[in-house]
C-alpha cells in the first residue's frame, strides 16, 4: 500500500507505468525502487537462498547487504532496493546464484 | 584516462556534504562521490528535529538540513557531485576507481576524505532471514523515500535514538506498532524520542528481546522472552506475539572497507561500534593525505557528522594551503564544538571509544 497523506512528507513518485514480477504485470512509478514498488503490491518474498532454499525479503534497502538480489531484464544479481522502476521491465526471482551475460 | 581532483570526498551524506562545504568554502575544488542516484545520504530519510547549537541546525528535520545542503553544494562553482558512483579502491599510487554507468573511472586526487557512513547490524535468532524481518533503517527508507506503508504490525527491537524514531514515524505512517522490546535495562535513546511513544500508547519493554521468529515463507509472529542481568533469557517468560514486521535497530557498523583496503591503520574500538581507522586531531588516517569523518570513524549522531565532516574539510583546506588562517579557527571551533556536543552522559561512550583511538595513536608504528 502507498501513502496517500503524510504528517510531514509529500511524495514525487513520478510516472505510472507497469513491470512484471515473475511474468505478472505490477503497477510501478518510475521515482520507486522496484522493491519499493513490490512492497506496495504486497509481495514481500524477492527470491530464494541459494542452498538451503529459504525464502529473502528485503533487508537494508540501500545496497549494502544483497538480500534482495533479483534478475533484471535477463541480469542477475541486481540489487532492487536501489533500481528504479521502468515500464516494461522483466522482474525474475533469480535461481541460484544468475549467470553474467557476455 | 586518470583525472586529477583536488579533494574527493567519498559519500555524499552529513559528514562528506559538510566536508565539501569547508574546503570548497575556503576556496578547494571538490568532487563528492555518492552511490545512490542522489546526494544526501540519510538524511534524505530523517524526517525528526535534530539537536544540537545553530551551527548544527538544530531544530530542523533532517531531510530538509539533506536538502539545503545538497542545493548549496550543487550550486556552488568550486564542487562537483557524481552521483550512482561506486567507489571501489584507493591504491598505493594515489589513483581512487569508481564504478558509474558501468565505466570505470581513475581519479587522482590531492587529498581524500571518506565520508561512507554506517551499516545496520544484525541480531542472532532462529529465523531470522524470514521476509519481514528488516533492519529499522530499510523501514525508514521504505516509508519516508518510498512513501509505501512498510508494515500492519510491527515490533520494534532497540531502544536506542534510531528504534525510537522510527517506531515513531510509523505511526505517522499507520502503522501499528505494537511494541518496542530493548534487551538493555534502560532506554538508550533520548527521553524525548520515548515519551513521544508512549504518549501514543507504544509500550517499551526493557529487558526483553526476541527469542525466535516464526511464520511459513514469511513472518508471522515472534516469541519474545525476558533476560536476567546478564542478558540471558529467562526459562518460563516466553510470550507469542503476532506481527508481520520486526525491525532490528540493534546498532550501526563503520563501513569502513575503503579505509581497510587503502591500507590505514585499523582498530576495533568497541565503543565507536567495530573496526576504525585511527585518525589524528584533522581526522587524518595513518596515511598521508587520507582523512575519515563522520559515521566511518565510530558511529555517532548525524549532527556529529556533519562537524566532523566541516573540520576534516577545512582541515584539508589548511594543508593545502588555502585561507589559511581562516580555516584554522574554523578547525578549532569544530574541535571545541565536537566536545560539546560529546559532553554530558550521553556522550560517555564516544569518549571512551576516542580515548582509546587516541591511544593506539600513541603507540601506532604506521
Amino acid at each position: 500500500m502507498r501513502l496517500e497523506q503524510h504528517p510531514i512528507l509529500q511524495f514525487d513518485r513520478g510516472e505510472k507505468v507497469t513491470f512484471t514480477f515473475n511474468g505478472q504485470p505490477v503497477e510501478g512509478y518510475t521515482h520507486e525502487t522496484i522493491a519499493a514498488a513490490l512492497h506496495a503490491a504486497g509481495i514481500r518474498e524477492l527470491g530464494h537462498s541459494q542452498n538451503l532454499n529459504r525464502p529473502r525479503g528485503l533487508f537494508c534497502a540501500i545496497g549494502n547487504c544483497s538480500s534482495c538480489f533479483m534478475t533484471v531484464n535477463g541480469e542477475p544479481n541486481v540489487r532492487v532496493c536501489v533500481t528504479k522502476v521502468k515500464d516494461g521491465m522483466e522482474v525474475v526471482e533469480q535461481e541460484g546464484k544468475g549467470v553474467v551475460k557476455e | 584516462m586518470i583525472r586529477d581532483v583536488e579533494v574527493l570526498v567519498i559519500g555524499g551524506g552529513p559528514a562528506g556534504l559538510c566536508a565539501a562545504q569547508a574546503a570548497a568554502g575556503a576556496g578547494a575544488h571538490v568532487l563528492i562521490l555518492e552511490r545512490d542516484d542522489v546526494p544526501g545520504g540519510q538524511l534524505v530519510k530523517q524526517t525528526h528535529k535534530f539537536f544540537g547549537s545553530e551551527r548544527q541546525y538544530a531544530g530542523d528535520r533532517g531531510i530538509f538540513i539533506g536538502q539545503m545542503l545538497v542545493e548549496e553544494m550543487t550550486n556552488h562553482p568550486n564542487v562537483e557531485i557524481m552521483t550512482d558512483t561506486t567507489v571501489l579502491g584507493i591504491y598505493e599510487d594515489g589513483v581512487v576507481t569508481a564504478l558509474k554507468d558501468e565505466q570505470h573511472l581513475k581519479f587522482r586526487p590531492k587529498k581524500i576524505i571518506v565520508a561512507t557512513g554506517a551499516a545496520e547490524k544484525f541480531l542472532t535468532f532462529p529465523n531470522n532471514d524470514l521476509p519481514g524481518i528488516y533492519g529499522a533503517g530499510a523501514v525508514q527508507t521504505l516509508m519516508n523515500v518510498g512513501g509505501v506503508k512498510p508494515a500492519d504490525k510491527v515490533i520494534m527491537v532497540g531502544a536506542g535514538n534510531i528504534g525510537l524514531i522510527v517506531s515513531y514515524q510509523m505511526l505517522q505512517a499507520g502503522v501499528d506498532v505494537v511494541c518496542v522490546v530493548e534487551a538493555a535495562p534502560n532506554i538508550g535513546g533520548f527521553l524525548v524520542h520515548a515519551s513521544k511513544l508512549r504518549r501514543a500508547g507504544v509500550p517499551i519493554c526493557t529487558g526483553w528481546t526476541v527469542k525466535e521468529a516464526y511464520g511459513d515463507g514469511k513472518l508471522e509472529g515472534v516469541v519474545l522472552c525476558r533476560l536476567d542481568e546478564k542478558w540471558q533469557p529467562i526459562e518460563g517468560t516466553e510470550i507469542k506475539v503476532a506481527c508481520d514486521t520486526l525491525c532490528l535497530a540493534v546498532g550501526l557498523t563503520p563501513l569502513a572497507e575503503l579505509c581497510w583496503q587503502a591500507g590505514c591503520h585499523m582498530e576495533f574500538i568497541r565503543e565507536l561500534s567495530g573496526h576504525v581507522p585511527v585518525t589524528d586531531e584533522n581526522l587524518m588516517t595513518s596515511v598521508e593525505g587520507i582523512y575519515a569523518a563522520g559515521d566511518v570513524s565510530g558511529i555517532e549522531e548525524a549532527s556529529s557528522a556533519m562537524v566532523e565532516g566541516r573540520l576534516a574539510g577545512y582541515a584539508v583546506a589548511v594543508s593545502l594551503g588555502y585561507d589559511v588562517e581562516r580555516a584554522q579557527k574554523e578547525v578549532e571551533a569544530a574541535r571545541a564544538e565536537l566536545v560539546e556536543l560529546r559532553s554530558g552522559p550521553m556522550g560517555g561512550k564516544i569518549r571512551a571509544g576516542l580515548a582509546k583511538v587516541a591511544e593506539k595513536r600513541g603507540g601506532a608504528s604506521c
